[in-house]
């Protein structure tokens, strides 16, 4: 089985956001492969486990990202590939990256590619159906459990908290949601074994590709955070006159009941 | 400058999703004087067009088929895009919702188009619109604008307003006949664990338990205030990794990002994940033992004290509420 999945780098899920110059501030912060990108590394190990075949992790972005395409290969994937689009596009957004990923999967004879159901940075989830549409294969997102028989899969989804059991086949993208797995540390010997193993560097020459085919079709105008939040009134006295004070409050100054 | 704007009205449940109203009032500032247009796909569904209207679309085209009866990418995709073939939009608008999120980037991307998800507001500068949305969870927000193409959004359910219902509005409804093809992915099963039909990323109302809740019945006492207030129940990723609730219900950086009007947080410290997830909610609400913990810092009420003391007893406060109201 021809295993491929789409990693993205991210800021850690603890890390407060600053900025500087407008810009998100990444000095010292911690990055992570994103958290639902790690269900998809660790459903793939373990569909190669059970069927045999190759786990591809691929990542766009730049050549910093080779550090969370190394802890995937820890955890067990075979190979990896480093789109480096850091010289040839500036702004890119979703429309980009899948195509830039679209194009490298083309020829590649995927018969399964997963990836998270949303980035916890950009948190747009656009990428994994744009890919599957570029490929004209179909795609299932938000997937908890992913069952493969041959050709035949299936696969239970997560809609709003119901479970939705649905039947289709290779060659097939999937987004992962949580619950799907428990994703492994990677091992000491894990580690060592990934320094050996292949990562590829790419650019979008390799791809054919020119950086008017990817040019982005939404634009980032300018980015800013929340009001920061005052901390409010916490109550006292008897807890059940807190509760009466509260519902008041809720009803009166809040005007949310 | 007028534009011809699409919105698609999502029927859940047999009503249509407020979060399709929602779509149309943002759909009517995009198309700044033009048409907007509401879209319906689905077995039976032309009966939901009067309503759209009246929320301020100016008429509707439903794609009717049995195949259509639940939602899959392919047959809503085929639907769809017969619509805009015949159409010729300048505009899309979705709900930000499970269909919406799977749906849309597969329509963009067949449409060579960009999609701004996840939109929670929509203003104008400079002749352009400019759609804001949030990223890292909400931690921080950008503004976006359409560089090249189609204006294509989904909207964020609670976030903007809908325009007020019109009951003696009217509008034409028309029906597009298209052929639905095999469909590659087949629904064999729905298994409902929703609680009570309130979802979370629409709910006015969420009451979230964390670690202190303790266990799985420990979320009793929540689900029975969340019951009384219409609402629905979450959790922090602590509840959800020891096992006391499904992963479903989570809220935070990972799991689902919410932004009720009302949110009752109870035995949750406040870890930075958790926060991203909940405090853009219009009121907070925290329940926790520890006067230190980092959830009062972002509440604009909390309660010092034991849940399983406090949460009953609001539970019948607001019971009284309802009686004399």
């Amino acid at each position: 089985m021809n295993i491929y999945v789409l990693l993205k780098r991210t800021f850690d899920t603890e890390e407060k956001i600053t900025l500087s110059n407008g810009k998100i501030n990444e000095d010292g912060a911690e990055f992570i492969i994103n958290p639902y990108d790690e269900y998809a590394v660790e459903e793939a190990i373990q569909v190669r486990d059970a069927q045999g075949g190759e786990v591809t992790v691929v990542s766009v972005g730049t050549e910093e990202a080779e550090k969370q395409l190394r802890t995937a290969l820890a955890m067990g994937a075979d190979k990896a590939v480093l789109i480096n689009t850091e010289d040839d596009i500036e702004n890119g957004d979703q429309f980009t990256t899948a195509k830039v990923l679209a194009e490298y999967l083309k020829d590649k004879q995927a018969d399964l590619i997963l990836g998270g159901n949303v980035a916890i940075d950009g948190g747009s989830g656009q990428v994994g159906p744009r890919v599957a549409e570029i490929l004209d294969i179909p795609y299932i997102t938000t997937i908890t459990k992913l069952e493969i028989d041959g050709k035949n899969v299936s696969v239970t989804r997560d809609v709003e908290g119901d479970s939705e059991v649905i039947e289709t086949s290779l060659p097939l993208l999937v987004t992962a949601q949580q619950g799907l797995n428990e994703p492994r540390y990677p091992s000491l010997p894990g580690i060592m074994k990934a320094k050996k193993k292949p990562l590829e560097e790419l650019e979008l020459d390799d791809l054919d590709l020119e950086e008017d085919d990817v040019e982005a079709k939404t634009k980032t105008i300018e980015i800013f955070l929340p009001p920061k939040k005052e901390a409010g009134k916490v109550l006292s006295g008897e807890i059940n006159e807190q509760v009466t004070e509260l519902v008041q409050l809720l009803r009166t100054e809040a005007k949310v009941i | 400058m007028a534009r011809k704007v699409l919105v698609l009205g999502e029927v859940r449940d047999g009503t249509l999703r407020n979060v399709s109203f929602e779509a149309i009032g943002a759909a009517s500032l995009a198309a700044e004087g033009g048409e907007v247009i509401g879209v319906l796909i689905g077995e039976n569904v032309s009966s939901f067009g009067n309503e759209l209207i009246q929320y301020g679309a100016d008429r509707v085209i439903t794609v009717e088929d049995e195949k259509l009866k639940q939602y899959t990418s392919d047959g809503f995709t085929q639907g769809l895009l017969a619509v805009i073939d015949q159409e010729k939009p300048e505009g899309i608008f979705f709900g930000h919702t499970a269909l919406g999120k799977d749906l849309a980037p597969r329509i963009a991307g067949k449409l060579n188009s960009g999609l701004i998800s996840d939109v929670t507001a929509i203003d104008e500068a400079g002749g352009n619109l400019v759609f804001i949305r949030p990223i890292y969870s909400g931690k921080a927000f950008e503004k976006k604008i359409v560089a090249d193409g189609l204006i294509f959004a989904t909207i964020r359910p609670n976030n903007i307003e809908p325009l007020s219902k019109d009951d003696s509005r009217t509008g034409e409804v028309s029906s597009l006949s298209v052929e639905i093809k095999d469909l590659r992915a087949i629904i064999k099963d729905v298994v409902r664990k929703a609680s009570e039909g309130v979802d979370l990323s629409e709910a006015k109302v969420i009451v979230a338990g964390g670690r202190g809740v303790k266990s799985e019945e420990g979320f009793d006492p929540l689900n029975e205030l969340a019951k009384v207030l219409g609402g629905a129940v979450g959790a922090s990723r602590g509840a959800c990794d020891a096992d006391y609730c499904d992963y479903s219900l989570q809220i935070g950086q990972t799991g689902k990002v919410v932004t009720p009007d009302l949110y009752i947080a109870c035995g949750i410290s406040g870890a930075i994940q958790h926060l991203a997830g909940m405090s853009n909610s219009k009121v907070i609400v925290a329940i926790n033992k520890d006067p230190e913990a980092n959830i009062f810092k972002v509440a604009d009420y909390g309660i010092v004290g034991d849940l399983f003391e406090v949460v009953p007893m609001l539970t019948e406060e607001f019971k009284k509420l309802k009686v004399n109201a």
